[in-house]
């Protein structure tokens, strides 16, 4: 890439400035993306990378600075006229229609009018070229978030965008479908299109970008050649301080069983769901399992039936301490010291409208007996959830405020530290830190291995591999609803896991994997 | 043949039970669909009702009498609009408000024409075709406002389901919050969508005081609106089961009529209770396939959407 002025570069801000009452939110930042540039957007959560990317995709209106588009002012009115431009934008929340079908939807997001049988070939077609796999008549309800997040990237890609905007789209896939869709992203930089690739993923970043613009509280810090920097050097710009990587103590006690899954088999609810096929482990107290797997391989299917949504069809499919629970609902595994991380951070995680004390309440009364008399303790409540806020360095201006206002990553910090802060035995975590920055990932990391060290058993379900490879003891892969036999964590590699994922195609190294363990 | 002839009369009057129903219903499901309760239908129709008919007097014109309840009902309608999406205030009790405020404006502008005769809507009469026996009257000799009901299903249908302006309107429904990041401007698409329902319910009040009973009494809609507020749900959003309900909800009342009439021995609540024991039924037993709820129930219904980012 030519890097000097010579170039007129696609897309130049300068001195952006936008206030939300008591937060500026982005305080005078600069940016210049060229063409075929493929330019990270680094910073914590709350430094106002999204609030940037709002304005440029025209959510939201700076209240001063300005914009230009190849060498010319630039206004922006609204999103359609951002997508007139030819700015595509893929949002870290989905901008879904959850009752409609991944056509419908991406008709919605297209101008005009739409054939409908031609759209949905146009969506197939987009969708093997690019790695990106998608039935086009599904309802979205019925989707996983990785799922979802394929629907906002074709529905992006449908429109040829001259700039296109990612709000970390590699966080649900694989290694293998990252690197198949860095191809993608590098094909189309070289095809002339400009990223602006907004990830927590350093290495990504650095294996992907050419640029770099790195922004603290709301600040622009500086521009920089991620190629030549590390991802300590690049994490610690973001941050301001010095990073540390979770420390394990290797061969902890591993203690009794605590929980025992027994050729657990269930269909699924859903039409297009997966169902569970003969799934066996054990968790040990002291001990952290890792579940990866590809986005709607049964991760929402087991993780339903751990939690108590979804009956078992006998009591001794699942086993908490020898004592048969299958048949027992969530409540009552709460009550026997079983604690959860859903998936899905808002609505399943928190109520979005309620305020983070009553969040709070909701999953710990029984544990942390918040209830007097059947009445609310509301000091002790309270307490309890400022303890989550202080602990588990929640950013909030405070816990009255609904956990819908935090962001997703603060939100998950919040939900973790409720979870944690209970003392289960046992500890289903779903994602633990999807769209969560470096710093707050370390922090939860920290979090889940000093909870396992306590003696608890924990359970993480992730697509993210590194995390799991970071954190768990032992690790096994689902696919198709089928689980592989676990393993210690060194004695795989992440190309042998990224096969399992892989399902079909990995069948052949799934059975050779069965006849190793 | 004799035998039968009673047929041809209930047919008949179970169409001019259900006409109403099917105007005020496929107004609201519209209305709902794009996310907004709008619990003022009866109020609607009963403003609509009385226009038709104050217009029909003065004007002998009953075009112009249908145009006109339509405006009103579209009237009050965007009344509702300024408070609940411009405003923000809340639905249910705005919703509540307008049909009381509708009771009584229309009160007020009917009590001098509370008693007058008017004729009834004339009635289509095709040679041959209308004389046919059994089909004859049912297909062919209804009056104008009974064919344009089906033809407002049919239409709502169609465009819901096959136009892209119609997607729009089920996904603002669906997600006001994303259909406002992709660019739709949702109160505008509400506002439009609440009107329709408006001069829907307008019209469906013109059909009682027009056709159903060609007089104007105080509060003759008598309920109807609320029972096509529970059509909606009982055709979970589905503008073809809106008809199917419509009649069957007709159906049930003209039975309760000729049921008495013929001396059943069954108390008449109880027949008049049917049309809502048959809801809950229904209710009942489509609440126990999720999905099927889900995919049709816009979810958004009744929330007020703040535009901020």
């Amino acid at each position: 890439m030519e890097t000097d002025g010579a170039v007129t570069p696609r897309l130049e801000l300068k001195g952006i400035t936008k206030a939300y009452p008591g937060v500026l939110a982005n305080d005078k930042i600069d940016l210049k993306i060229l063409p075929g540039e493929i330019h990270a957007l680094l910073g914590e959560n709350g430094a106002g990378k999204s609030t940037l990317v709002k304005i440029i995709y025209g959510v939201l209106k700076a209240d001063s600075g300005e914009m230009k588009w190849d060498g010319s002012p630039l206004e922006i009115a609204n999103p359609h006229a951002a997508r007139k431009t030819g700015i595509g934008m893929i949002f870290q929340h989905f901008s879904l229609f959850e009752a409609m079908t991944v056509t419908e939807n991406i008709a919605l997001g297209l101008p005009g009018r739409q054939n409908m049988a031609d759209l949905s070939r146009r969506i197939r077609e987009i969708s093997e070229n690019y790695g990106l796999p998608l039935h086009p008549e599904r309802h979205v309800h019925t989707l996983s978030v990785g799922e979802k997040q394929r629907i906002e990237i074709v529905r992006c890609l449908l429109q040829n965008p001259k700039l296109l905007i990612m709000d970390e789209p590699t966080s649900v896939l694989t290694p293998q479908e990252a690197e198949k869709m860095f191809e993608t992203l590098r094909r189309l930089a070289d095809e002339g299109v400009s990223i602006l690739y907004i990830s927590h993923k350093l290495d990504e970043i650095k294996a992907l970008c050419h640029k770099a613009t790195i922004l603290r509280g709301g600040k622009y810090i500086t521009e920089c050649d991620p190629t030549v920097e590390t991802a300590k050097s690049l994490a610690e710009m973001m941050i301001g301080t010095n990073l540390t990587a979770p420390q394990h103590s290797e061969e902890a006690d591993r203690g009794p069983v605590r929980l025992k899954v027994n050729n657990l088999s269930l269909d699924s609810t859903d039409q297009f769901g997966v169902d569970l096929n003969l799934i066996n482990f054990e968790v040990r107290s002291g001990e952290i399992l890792g579940i990866a797997g590809v986005a709607g391989n049964g991760q929402v299917e087991l993780l339903e039936a751990l939690s108590g949504e979804i009956r078992c069809q006998k009591a001794e499919d699942i086993l908490l301490e020898q004592q048969p629970i299958g048949l027992t609902g969530p409540t009552e595994r709460r009550g026997l010291g079983v604690a959860f991380v859903p998936e899905d951070r808002l609505g399943h995680g928190s109520v979005p409208d309620m305020s983070l004390i009553d969040n709070a309440f909701l999953s710990a009364y029984r544990q942390k007996k918040l209830l007097s008399n059947g009445l609310i303790d509301t000091r002790k409540t309270i307490d309890y959830a400022e303890e989550i806020v202080e602990k588990f360095d929640v950013r909030t201006a405070g816990i009255s405020h609904t956990a819908g206002s935090l962001s997703g990553g603060n939100l998950q910090k919040f939900i973790v530290g409720r979870e944690m802060l209970q003392d289960p035995k046992l500890i289903i975590i779903a994602h633990p830190t999807w769209g969560v920055d470096a710093g707050a990932a370390a922090a939860i990391h920290q979090a889940i291995i000093d909870l396992a060290a306590k003696g608890a058993a924990v359970l993480v379900v992730s697509q993210d591999l590194d995390e799991l490879f970071a954190i768990s003891n032992r690790m096994a892969v689902i696919a198709e609803g089928r689980l592989s036999v676990s393993r210690g964590v060194h004695e795989i590699t992440i190309e042998e896991i990224g096969l399992l994922m892989g399902g079909t195609a990995g069948a052949d190294v799934s059975k050779e994997f069965d006849s190793v363990a | 043949m004799s035998e039968f002839d009673w047929i041809v009369p209930v047919i008949l009057t179970v169409i001019t039970a259900a006409t109403p129903l099917v105007f005020a219903g496929i107004g609201e499901l519209v209305t709902e669909k794009s996310g907004v309760l709008n619990l003022g239908v009866e109020g609607m129709m009963v403003v609509g009702a009385v226009a038709a008919f104050v217009t029909a007097t003065l004007t002998q014109n009953y075009f112009l009498a249908v145009a006109v309840a339509a405006l009103a009902g579209a009237f009050m309608a965007f009344l509702f609009g300024i408070l609940t999406l411009s405003l923000m205030a809340n639905q249910v009790a705005t919703g509540l408000a307008l049909t009381l405020f509708g009771v009584g404006l229309s009160a007020l502008i009917g009590q001098d024409f509370v008693g007058t005769p008017v004729d009834a809507i004339a009635k289509l009469d095709i040679p041959v075709l209308t004389d046919l026996p059994v089909i004859g009257p049912i297909l062919f000799g209804q009056d104008p406002l009974v064919y344009l009901s089906l033809v407002m299903v049919a239409g709502v249908s169609w465009f819901l389901y096959r136009t892209k302006a119609g997607l729009v309107l089920r996904a603002v429904g669906d997600s006001h919050d994303a259909a406002h990041s992709i660019g739709y401007s949702v109160i505008g698409i509400r506002y439009l969508a609440v009107m329709f329902g408006g001069a829907m319910s307008g019209i469906g009040g013109a059909y009682l005081s027009l056709a159903y009973t060609p007089m104007w009494a105080e509060n003759m809609t008598a309920g109807r609106g609320w029972i096509a507020l529970a059509l909606i749900v009982f055709a979970t959003w589905k503008p073809g089961l809106v008809l199917v309900g419509a009649y069957m909800f007709g159906g049930i009342t003209i039975l309760q009529l000729h049921a008495q009439a013929a001396g059943l021995d069954l108390p008449s609540q109880i027949l008049s209770m049917l049309p809502y024991l048959a809801t809950v039924i229904v209710l009942v037993l489509i609440s126990k396939d999720e999905s099927r709820i889900r995919k049709h129930a816009p979810a958004c219904i009744g929330k007020i959407f703040h535009p901020a980012a």
